[in-house]
């Protein structure tokens, strides 16, 4: 990120871009729906890891799932290809 | 050679915060192809959703190498970098075109004919969600029997172009279809075709709940029920040589495929569809897969007659 120019001078001839996260800024604001993970349920079977569309899903150490709030849009096939029904969508104002 | 998902790498080169829609197929297949071919690759993009994907100028959400060019040039810009990789002496990366349906089917065919038959060694891969999705849904020569787009509000009239079987008859080293629902088929069929010299042709279909006007939730099972219906067989064509891969070399026997009413159901798209175009629709799947029987049976004597014509 701190390879992106700053000013014009900075830039290079022709239009080139660098890989930024989170270049559309925090996705996550775009949720409705929330995933939540029952971690008693899960199996570390890492199917929502790589369905993930946005890579909002990090695959922890032991193969459990932890979901990065900041940028899941909450399209909600995680909860939606569970084998054990472990992540449940909640909408976002509720508790 | 065996591939699970476990053993996918955790490195991601499809990085967050990325401008692709709440449950986005091309998505999915981005970050598999980047699971099957790590960052030793360079993307060669032409207008699609794609595009969209990497966010606004200065940033991008790729950590790879990616060009983008015109709408209809993919295959030969790629050409030109295959070209420059082989001047400069470098033999690691790999060079992916990678189209959109529109940009392959419609805009890109001739470039990409051209490449195949100059044996550009690269791989092509046609991402298809059976429309413009970029643009708002228009329809592409690759849109389906009875499916609205908003240049075809009542449904389109006409059938899918099959752009696989056209790239097979290039006589190229390796044509597949895949899915991301299928995420080891997907894998292990990028890292067969990266290992093959010549132009190598993949064509995925990646639903797009936006196009298709479904839930954003049923983007893998949407892929599966295309699979499973018969919809979209998973196939490669290895120098010629026609092989139905799992879960579809199963489904030969048409008792053991999804009423393609089960698909239907679940997308806004096909909301006007009446049972005669249904009917007409499962009539297509069955004759086509009559014609992948016959091709699977007769394809051991199709393959020393490959190349020598």
């Amino acid at each position: 990120m701190s390879r992106v120019p700053k000013t014009r001078k900075e830039m290079p001839l022709t239009p080139l871009s660098f890989p930024t996260v989170g270049s559309m800024g925090k996705t996550g604001t775009w949720r409705t729906f929330r995933p939540e993970v029952d971690y008693s349920k899960c199996t570390r079977c890492t199917l929502c890891w790589i369905y993930c569309p946005d890579a909002a899903i990090i695959r922890q150490a032991d193969d459990s799932p932890k979901i990065d709030y900041d940028y899941c849009k909450g399209c909600g096939i995680c909860a939606n290809e569970c084998p054990v029904k472990a992540i449940t969508m909640c909408r976002e104002e509720e508790e | 050679m065996m591939v699970t998902v476990k053993e996918f790498s955790k490195e991601e080169y499809l990085l967050k915060g990325h401008a692709a829609c709440a449950g986005c197929g091309p998505a999915i297949s981005l970050r598999l192809l980047f699971k099957a071919l790590g960052n030793k690759i360079f993307l060669v993009v032409p207008a699609c959703c794609t595009t969209v994907i990497q966010g606004p100028y200065p940033y991008t959400s790729f950590s790879v190498p990616l060009q983008n060019v015109l709408f209809e040039s993919t295959a030969a810009a790629a050409s030109g970098i295959v070209a420059a990789l082989h001047q400069r002496n470098v033999k690691d990366i790999t060079v992916v075109g990678w189209a959109g349906d529109g940009g392959t089917v419609d805009i890109g065919i001739q470039a990409l004919s051209g490449a195949a038959e100059r044996e550009t060694d690269f791989i092509y891969i046609c991402y298809d969600n059976e429309a413009y999705g970029n643009t708002g849904m228009q329809r592409s020569g690759a849109t389906p029997y009875g499916a609205w787009t908003t240049t075809t509000p009542s449904g389109k009239r006409e059938r899918k172009k099959d752009m696989p079987l056209i790239m097979a008859a290039h006589k190229i080293p390796y044509v597949a279809t895949a899915c991301p629902s299928y995420p080891i088929d997907f894998v292990s069929k990028l890292r067969k075709a990266k290992e093959i010299k010549g132009t190598k042709y993949i064509h995925i279909l990646a639903p797009c709940p936006t196009g298709w006007r479904y839930d954003t939730g049923k983007t893998v099972e949407l892929g599966r029920l295309a699979v499973q219906t018969g919809l979209w067989a998973l196939y490669e064509i290895e120098n010629g040589k026609f092989k139905l891969n799992p879960p579809s070399d199963r489904l030969i026997d048409k008792a053991k495929r999804k009423s393609v009413k089960e698909y239907f159901a679940l997308q806004g798209r096909f909301r006007n569809l009446t049972e005669e175009d249904i009917d007409r629709i499962q009539k297509g799947v069955d004759e086509d897969w009559e014609n992948y029987r016959a091709q699977t049976s007769c394809s051991a004597s199709d393959a020393t007659l490959h190349g020598k014509i």
